[in-house]
């Protein structure tokens, strides 16, 4: 099953790349290579133009976690999760996840080879990691590539979701690999 | 919202910093994470600049219409107020698809395209739209069919049985977009209208399938 995806997954882009243009050329005589590059142009400045929010709100993360804040963060929820019977190495992962990708990722790998992957730590980790995106960065970058100020709800509609998929993901592998 | 998030972290972080007497780190931290910013960005130009040129060709060849035309009610229920054969759609749902497919390099540029696209519609440049939002929601909490990065990991540590989370992995993520969809919709629901916006009349949905 696994071969099957990961097949699949590495035959998806360059399908992709190889039918777009050539339906294009093919089907509806579209000069492709100077399309391309006519599309392409939008790229740079638009890459360029996330820069700033997304220094903004990495220096905050990373002064977050470089001060000791989010351990005393975690420190104060820790008891709650004790009572609730979930095993709290993976009560920071519930913080990380919304707010850096790479740091989840490698806190993730972290828990991954401590406790082992087959591990019921493991695999909750796996899944967290797995079932949710980075909240704060993907705001950050379509928010900032478009220069919307106000955000309205889109942030706590974020933040509830990945709350929701925590306690799902904890929840889902404690009955599944009992 | 955003910004009391922002000020909350740089606030406590130097508070407590203070009392651990982690002052030198934090500072450190600040610039490093300046940095990262940067660097992240930096890594986006190749991959924007490629999927956009790829992305030109697909929606000049009428490639995204039909995308969307194949999903037109799942649009037409989460996307009630992009009007019919907007590009905004094309664009939304190869975002959606390449999420799907654990295609994360293909999905950000094609998300940020999406946007640009709502942004046309929107009348009002400061203020999100709830179409924006309801993207945001999706892909904040992005379904994806094969989580490839952790498999690789759990691979790597010699696992038994690498891809046995992939079950509940699915499982966690549709709870976790249910729940996005959910909240969504009762935002916006309750903010209906959106304030300060004079916006055109628009024509109501009718729901058809009908080709223009």
């Amino acid at each position: 099953m696994y071969e099957l995806f990961t097949k699949l997954s590495s035959w998806m882009i360059p399908a992709i790349i190889v039918f777009i243009p050539l339906y294009a050329a093919m089907r509806r005589r579209i000069p492709v290579y100077e399309t391309f590059v006519e599309g392409a142009k939008d790229g740079f400045g638009t890459a360029i133009s996330i820069i700033p929010p997304l220094v903004g709100m990495m220096v905050a993360i990373s002064m977050f976690r470089a001060s000791g804040a989010m351990d005393l963060m975690l420190s104060a929820v820790k008891p709650a999760f004790d009572w609730m019977g979930i095993p709290s190495e993976v009560l920071p992962l519930g913080i990380l996840r919304p707010l850096t990708g790479a740091g989840s990722l490698a806190f993730t790998a972290d828990l991954i080879g401590t406790y082992g992957p087959d591990s019921m730590i493991g695999r909750i980790a796996s899944t967290i990691q797995g079932s949710t995106d980075t909240t704060l960065y993907v705001l950050t970058v379509y928010f900032g590539a478009i220069a919307v100020r106000r955000t309205r709800y889109a942030l706590k509609v974020g933040l509830f979701s990945d709350i929701v998929g925590f306690f799902a993901a904890i929840a889902i592998c404690l009955y599944i690999f009992r | 919202m955003v910004n009391w998030i922002w000020l909350f972290f740089i606030v406590i972080s130097v508070v407590v910093a203070a009392i651990n007497g982690k002052m030198d780190m934090v500072t450190q931290a600040a610039f490093d994470g300046a940095k990262s910013g940067v660097t992240v960005s930096f890594g986006l130009i190749s991959i924007m600049v490629f999927w956009l040129g790829m992305m030109r060709i697909a929606e000049d060849a009428g490639l995204l219409t039909k995308l969307a035309r194949l999903l037109r009610p799942l649009v037409r229920w989460l996307f009630p107020d992009i009007p019919k054969d907007h590009p905004a759609i094309g664009y939304i749902m190869s975002n959606l698809s390449a999420n799907l497919f654990g295609l994360g390099n293909a999905a950000t540029p094609m998300g940020i395209k999406a946007m640009q696209e709502l942004q046309k519609l929107n009348p009002d440049k400061d203020t999100a739209t709830p179409a924006m939002c309801t993207l945001l929601a999706l892909n904040t909490s992005s379904i994806t069919i094969v989580p490839t990065t952790l498999i690789a990991i759990r691979m790597n540590y010699g696992s038994a049985n690498p891809a046995e989370i992939i079950g509940t992995t699915l499982a966690a993520t549709i709870v976790a977009t249910a729940a996005a969809i959910l909240a969504d919709r009762w935002y916006r629901s309750r903010s209906q209208p959106p304030p300060i916006t004079p916006r055109p009349p628009l024509t109501k949905p009718s729901g058809g399938g009908e080709v223009v």
